[in-house]
């Protein structure tokens, strides 16, 4: 594979499709957040490479891969442990195109704060070749709403200029499937299985992206990869915005979540057809704002989808659809629907 | 796999002298993509959506790289148009 | 002890002279030595290293990137980020803040990043103690960093500046870590002499700029290793067992390359300043013709020293030896200097529960191939800021004395200054 190349030089039949990002010094300008998918696919190439070892139908890679579609130009990629980073560098490959760190678990705000303070210091004193150079987070559920929680709340209060996507496939599925703080009510996990006393999770899912809302630092948005469109645009919104951004994305997981490895963007769509996951942005000048299919649903309810169709596509939720367990299913869609009554209250855009 | 470098050979700081493109993931497969290019509309979903970017755009049609493809079947669940379809791995 | 040359290149007289402790001793030097982002925590008794360069950063004296983290493992994780991305980095901290910085202090070492870390020693919890000992630097003997001891402020000063030049040495690319006693050194004023801004500058070659290089495949010619935009490299793979092992003697090799680099450094500190440690290693005084000789860490060896001259002055034939370099540890070095010797006490201000003090048994592997060995006691004292008292020290020679000619060792593990 030919080793340097612009990323976004237009594909040429015949040109391979897969290479380095190099971005020689002294490098200027931005690159094109394109949103017409013909155009992407002849002028954009992915910051992670095929030959990556994520699961058959896994949709952390959808993620990273849309989310590198809309970086603007250098950018260094920091990694909490977890699936993504396991699987994208097993020595002695790396799936990245682009500068990359993995430190710790529990530390990829804290790693991308020191990174992003290099970056200052260097170009203060003049040397950092580069105009600016963004720095991009991704981590997991456990290492986001749980034990890389308190460095990611010192570092969104500290202001460092980030984007940190959590990719949330709402267990640790690194180490087989545990529960996390991002886990959802009544899942089963290996941690909170489902036994003949208790039928999975029994406690709700931490609010993530409201508790980052909270910080009230410059953007924060939910997405999936299903919705790629939305999904580019916040990325490129959050790394565009001076502080930092924080990005909550859903990541089905076929292993973790017991489905088909073709189900991926389609659980994605129905978590937020069903208003399980809704879409919005927020900005400390706009408030909430829905977005994409969740403001469609807020303009016209009948769209809303039960919340069975979320659940009944996944093992991890099959005992909620057991004629004795009616009484969970109704009470996972009142949970749903507070959720979701809540964020209307509060989007700014909702008709009210 | 390729033979072990020794220690004198690797790049100090651990970091990976190579790229998974040099891994083929495509034999984790059982069934493989077909794409019907009578069909397909070209709208680039199975392109935007693969997890392992082994769907590509020449400018003109829609081929599947093998080497890389694992078989999920999530394009042929998200082509609008069923242009792809899931079939048994070729027996030799 | 610091060592004196007549005619070094910056003269005494050039040098600026400033009553000040070991904490602000070393925060002048990081800024002296263009630290580009500092990540720290405030811990007793290293908050005034943190506070000290606070007061740089809020005066524009430095273009540091101060990071205010909130912890001590952030702290670390925030330098490794730092240093991966080609800046200078430095963070300070002692006891509960380096135990929470531990599972990262592996890393920064095993990235190869030249990390200086200050660490104003400090007894570890339960129960909780602010004072002075060695447990939190022996907690981090098997990290792969660099450690070095000080004596006293002024050497405090010379060392953090030394340990960004040996940090960064290409033979090395390994974090330091320069321990100071808390309290006795932390926050004692001493009167020191730091040399003008610029000479530092120019002893370390100025910024962070330059940086190793590595090969990959995927480049044809060698690229820097840091996280570069014009050429990406990943840091901090998964390694399993086909890798992890040449990994680890990339960092069995580089330290074995630290004695010479750290040797070659205090020389030509020397040359500039007139000031050296010894060798830079080991620091001995009256070891030529010793029957007894003492070995020590940090603050103490003054103590000791002192001892030692008042013994000498009396006739008797005792010596001492402070170690500076504690990782890696001058095994060979001390062999050398102790082979004839008849008694070896051997002082750790720190124990390894259920073994000994851990620089005893460092110093039992050095003598072990000697064909004589010296007899061997290990004092354990000092422990959670417990003084080392002369007098006390005096009677340990003079046990040693006794050792030297009865030639039996009763107890070879023996706590000074304790109740019973
Ligand atoms: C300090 C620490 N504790 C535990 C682990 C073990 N561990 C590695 S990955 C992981 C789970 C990661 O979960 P998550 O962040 O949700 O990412 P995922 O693997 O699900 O993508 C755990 C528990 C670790 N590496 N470090
Ligand atoms: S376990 Fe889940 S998240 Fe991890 S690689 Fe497999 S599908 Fe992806
Ligand atoms: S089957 Fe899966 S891996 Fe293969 S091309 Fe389709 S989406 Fe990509
Ligand atoms: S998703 Fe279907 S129609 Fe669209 S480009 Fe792919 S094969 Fe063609
Ligand atoms: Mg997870």
């Amino acid at each position: 594979m030919p080793k340097q190349t612009l990323p976004q030089v237009p594909i040429k039949k015949g040109e391979p499709a897969y290479k380095l990002w190099i971005f020689e010094p002294g490098w200027k300008g931005e690159l094109p957040l394109i949103l017409n998918p013909r155009q992407l696919a002849e002028q954009k190439r992915p910051a992670l490479l095929p030959g990556h070892r994520l699961c058959a139908g896994c949709a952390a890679p959808i993620i990273v891969k849309l989310a590198s579609f809309a970086f603007r130009g250098p950018t260094i990629v920091v990694n909490a442990t977890g699936c993504l980073e396991v699987a994208t560098t097993i020595f002695p490959y790396t799936s990245w195109a682009v500068p990359w760190i993995h430190n710790a678990f529990e530390n990829a705000a804290s790693t991308g704060s020191g990174v992003e303070a290099a970056i200052k210091a260097l170009k203060k004193t003049g040397r950092l070749p580069y105009e600016h150079v963004d720095v991009v987070i991704f981590g997991g559920d456990g290492g986001t709403f749980d034990i890389g929680f308190q460095a990611l709340s010192g570092a969104a209060e500290r202001g460092h200029d980030f984007l940190y996507i959590l990719y949330d496939n709402e267990a640790y599925m690194n180490t087989g499937i545990q529960r996390s703080g991002g886990t959802p009510p009544f899942a089963w996990t290996t941690t909170s299985p489902v036994g003949k006393v208790i039928p999975g999770k029994q406690q709700a899912k931490k609010p993530i992206a409201d508790i980052m809302v909270a910080h009230r630092i410059p953007y924060v948005a939910t997405a999936t990869p299903a919705h790629w469109l939305d999904l580019m645009k916040k990325v490129r919104k959050g790394i565009e915005v001076e502080g930092p951004a924080f990005i909550h994305a859903l990541s089905p997981c076929d292993r973790g979540w017991r489905h088909g490895t073709e189900l991926a963007i389609e659980i994605a769509r129905r978590a937020v057809d069903t208003c399980y996951f809704p879409l919005w942005e927020w900005t400390p000048e706009t408030g909430y704002m829905l977005t994409d299919r969740s403001l469609a649903i807020a303009r016209n309810p009948s769209l809303k989808q039960p919340i069975e169709k979320f659940v009944e596509v996944q093992g991890r939720f099959k005992h909620l659809l057991k004629p004795e367990n009616r009484e969970l299913l109704k009470k996972f869609q009142e949970y749903v629907d507070l959720v979701w009554e809540d964020l209307l209250k509060r989007a700014a855009n909702a008709p009210k | 796999m390729a033979e072990l470098r020794g220690y004198k050979e690797l790049p100090i700081g651990a970091v990976p002298f190579r790229l998974s493109t040099d891994y083929k993931t495509g034999d984790w497969r059982a069934l493989r993509p077909v794409v019907d290019h009578n069909k397909c509309v070209k709208c680039m979903l199975c392109w935007i959506y693969c997890p392992d970017m082994a769907v590509i755009w020449d400018g003109e049609k829609i081929t599947i790289n093998y080497d890389y493809c694992k078989g999920c079947g999530l394009c042929a669940h998200e082509c609008p148009v069923k242009a792809i379809t899931m079939e048994p791995e070729p027996t030799e | 002890m610091t060592e004196v040359v007549k005619t070094p290149k910056i003269p005494p007289e050039k040098q600026i002279l400033m009553t000040i402790n070991g904490d602000e001793a070393v925060a002048y030097a990081a800024k002296q030595s263009l630290v580009d982002v500092v990540a720290a925590y405030p811990i007793t008794p290293q908050t005034i290293i943190v506070e000290k360069f606070s007061e740089f950063v809020a005066n524009g004296e430095v273009h540091t990137e101060f990071v205010p983290v909130e912890s001590e493992h952030s702290a670390m994780s925030a330098c490794v980020g730092a240093a991966a991305a080609g800046a200078r980095a430095f963070t300070a901290t002692a006891a509960n803040g380096l135990a929470l910085m531990w599972e990262i202090l592996y890393i920064a070492a095993s990235l190869r990043l030249p990390i200086v870390l200050a660490v104003a020693n400090r007894a570890l919890s339960a129960p909780i103690n602010i004072h002075n000992d060695h447990g939190d630097a022996y907690g981090m003997r098997d990290s792969g960093w660099i450690q070095i001891f000080v004596e006293n402020v002024q050497e405090a000063y010379d060392t953090t500046i030394q340990a960004f030049k040996i940090a960064e040495d290409e033979r090395v690319l390994l974090p330091v870590a320069v321990n100071l006693d808390g309290f006795f050194l932390s926050h004692t004023l001493e009167n020191i002499r730091m040399l003008p801004d610029e000479e530092v500058h120019k002893f370390l070659g100025g910024y962070r700029k330059t940086y190793p290089k590595v090969k990959v495949d995927y480049f044809d010619e060698e690229v820097p290793l840091i996280l570069n935009p014009a050429r990406p490299l990943s840091f901090g793979p998964l390694d399993l067992y086909d890798y992890y092992y040449e990994h680890k003697m990339h960092q069995i090799e580089a330290m074995k390359r630290v004695p010479e680099v750290v040797r070659e450094v205090n020389e030509k500190w020397y040359e500039l300043t007139g000031r050296k440690y010894g060798d830079g290693i080991l620091v001995p005084y009256g070891v030529e013709d010793a029957d007894v000789v003492v070995t020590v860490l940090g603050s103490t060896g003054g103590t000791v020293r002192h001892i030692v001259k008042k013994l000498r002055s009396r006739g008797y034939k005792v010596g001492t030896i402070r170690i500076r370099l504690f990782r890696p540890f001058p095994h060979k070095e001390l062999a050398e200097l102790l082979k004839g010797v008849k008694v070896v006490g051997v002082m750790d201000r720190g124990i390894s529960f259920g073994s000994y003090g851990p620089s005893f048994l460092d110093i039992s592997t050095a003598l072990y191939d000697l064909k004589e060995r010296p007899l061997l006691v290990n004092y354990v004292y000092g422990l959670g800021g417990r003084d080392a008292q002369p007098e006390m020290i005096e009677k340990m020679f003079m046990e040693l004395l006794e050792i030297a000619k009865t030639g039996e060792v009763k107890e070879k593990l023996r706590f000074l200054g304790v109740r019973e």
